[in-house]
């Protein structure tokens, strides 16, 4: 024990001695580290993000969209709702009106839709998200009007042409004026603002106030379509999912057919996103990976080079009593201590990095990740440290004394 | 049967031994059936030309290396077919080197450098540090216990070797031309040393071809291509 402190204060000594060297050999180590761990906070802090908005949007929601959709990476449609292409869409707004009768389960049941519109007022136009949305949006949404109102059911069964605007929209376009009740230009159609809603947030860089509200009736007529995009389903509380699931495809089924139409739950949108994030993380991480190889190497080449430099002092310390088994540990020290503190260092910047990070991307750095960098770190210094050491070991004592 | 008296039982006894080295397919032969004893407070000088072979008997009397025939008998223990582990062992506890070059280790102070065999040894700083600054105020060093290597003349340097080499208390020290690298007064100096230390009852072995040195000694041992003559 006595002889392992020493061996570890000598090997910190000569660490010292040689700071310079020591710090660039610790570079290939630091730069892989951080790099490790900046690049899981960036992609588990955008997978709890995301997931977080998801789940925002209500975990007992259903999204049903045109066409068969088996979940897997690269499924997905425009946006945050899937399949909000247009080619193959099928509802019909009898649909709707089956599914509002006929469903026991369904807490709300509202047609969506995204378009790109222009909407402009007083000379000041603006190109945003039109969503068209079910008059219960609000509720389901958790998103209220801080001025004005929602449309209403009658409003939206005429198709009225009323809109409620995000936040952001109102700033822009009004300013400090209250715009409740004036008349905005939408796709050349003559809109009258009912409201704006409370702010939600960016998602991710998408301003999500940066769009407006128009009702799905209205949308079909504003944008020449015939046809419903998706339908967005609110389950009724205590109700399992499956159950609803069920039940929206038995009353589809009617008049579609099995192929035709998806429906999907925010919990399996979610695991498909964190699934993607998962991937794309651990491939990242792993390119990182490479450079803390090539750390590795860089440390192994710096001992074989002390190694040769410091023969004789290796040939002393054997002549005074020194083992070959102490002078094997006293190099192992000194490659995982060049590795240890190449990591350490590695984790602050990396984790300060991700810290800098965070006012414009959802970054979080996890325990795992820094745990994972150090036990790394340790095995690099190990592993990479062995050659050297052993050949420092292995020396001759004689031949190591008279070396010059 | 008379019992040896202890003191004069042999500390270290070679017998016949041989060193063949094989270079180039070719068996060198560096030592020859060398016989030898020394005994508690010897002062052995060995004496030969250069490439006669008496360095190579210096590291194996020292346990730094081993004969290819014969016995190197240590207190009463063959060690010639130790392993190197054991060797070391033996070298830390019963050896100490003095060398030509100092070998002192640089960026380290006297006093660590000192302190560096009781390392190996397991001895705990505290002690470890007092026994290494007696051995170095015995030498006159105590101005220079923190002083580098680099900082030190010849002979101070060669002080602290000894004191290295002392330190452990060992049964025999070895010093390998321990002045052939200092101006001849310095040298004078280091050799009163080696008496000084003699006389007080260690027991040294010296290698050098300065015959006013094995002057000093009392027993030489004079070898001529690898044979004691």
């Amino acid at each position: 024990m006595e002889k392992l402190f020493e061996t570890f204060k000598l090997a910190i000594i000569t660490l010292r001695a040689n700071k310079l060297r020591s710090l660039l050999t610790m570079l290939g180590i630091i730069i892989g580290v951080s790099s490790v761990i900046l690049l899981i906070s960036i992609g588990s802090g955008l997978k709890g993000y995301i997931t977080g908005q998801l789940q925002g949007l209500g975990s007992n929601s259903l999204y049903v969209v045109p066409g068969n959709l088996e979940l897997k990476p690269g499924g997905g449609g425009s946006g945050g709702t899937p399949g909000a292409g247009t080619a193959s869409l099928k509802f019909t707004l009898a649909q709707y009106h089956e599914l509002i009768q006929k469903g026991i389960t369904f807490q709300a049941v509202m047609g969506y839709s995204e378009n790109n519109g222009t909407v402009s007022y007083a000379g000041k136009s603006n190109t945003l998200q039109v969503a068209g949305v079910g008059y219960q949006y609000p509720e389901v949404r958790n998103q209220y009007p801080i001025q004005g109102t929602f449309f209403n059911a009658t409003q939206q069964e005429a198709g009225k042409k009323v809109i409620v605007l995000g936040k952001t929209v109102a700033d822009n376009l009004f300013g400090n004026e209250d715009p409740t009740g004036k008349k905005i230009t939408l796709s050349d159609n003559k809109f009258t603002v009912l409201g704006v809603l409370e702010k939600k947030g960016a998602f991710g860089s998408v301003d999500m106030d940066n769009q407006v509200f128009i009702p799905f009736t209205t949308a079909m007529t504003t944008f020449d379509v015939d046809r419903v995009q998706s339908f967005w389903i609110q389950a009724k509380d205590n109700i399992p999912l499956d159950q609803v699931k069920a039940e929206i495809k038995k009353i589809l089924l009617r008049t579609l057919k099995q192929d035709d139409f998806s429906v999907l739950d925010t919990g399996s949108i979610i695991s498909v996103i964190s699934q993607v994030l998962g991937v794309l993380t651990i491939a990242l991480a792993g390119i990182a990976a490479i450079s803390l190889i090539v750390g590795g190497i860089g440390i192994m080449n710096i001992m074989l080079v002390s190694v040769t430099e410091r023969t004789k002092e290796i040939g002393l310390r054997k002549a005074v009593g020194a083992t070959p088994k102490i002078i094997m540990i006293q190099f192992l020290i000194e490659s995982t201590v060049i590795s240890v503190a190449g990591g350490i260092i590695g984790i602050i910047l990396g984790a300060g990095g991700s810290l800098a990070m965070k006012s414009f991307l959802p970054t979080s750095v996890s325990f795992w990740s820094i745990l994972l960098a150090f036990s790394v770190s340790v095995i690099i210094g190990v592993v990479f440290g062995v050659l050297p050491a052993g050949r420092a070991a292995r020396l001759n004592p004689i031949q190591a004394l008279r070396y010059e | 049967m008379s019992v040896p008296k202890l003191s004069k039982m042999p500390i270290l006894e070679l017998q016949n031994v041989g060193k063949t080295y094989q270079i180039d397919s070719q068996n060198l032969q560096i030592l020859k059936g060398i016989n030898l004893e020394v005994k508690k407070g010897d002062f052995i000088v060995i004496m030969g030309p250069s490439g006669s072979g008496k360095s190579t008997l210096m590291n194996i009397m020292g346990c730094l290396d081993t004969p290819t025939s014969g016995k190197v008998i240590f207190e009463n223990r063959d060690v010639s077919k130790l392993s190197e582990t054991e060797l070391a062992q033996i070298r830390n506890q019963k050896v100490g080197f003095v060398f030509q070059t100092f070998n002192l280790i640089p960026r380290t102070t006297a006093l660590a450098n000192v302190e560096l065999p009781l390392i190996y040894k397991g001895i705990p700083a505290a002690e470890r540090t007092a026994l290494a600054k007696k051995v170095l105020e015995q030498f006159g060093l105590s101005p220079r216990i923190f002083h580098f290597p680099n900082q030190l003349s010849g002979g101070e340097q060669q002080r602290v070797a000894i004191s290295r080499a002392l330190v452990t208390q060992p049964l025999i020290i070895l010093a390998d031309e321990p002045t052939g690298n200092l101006d001849s007064k310095t040298g004078e100096e280091i050799i009163k040393i080696f008496q000084d230390l003699n006389k007080a009852g260690n027991t040294i072995i010296l290698v050098t071809h300065d015959k006013d040195i094995a002057a000093h000694a009392k027993k030489i041992i004079k070898i001529h291509d690898g044979e004691i003559v």
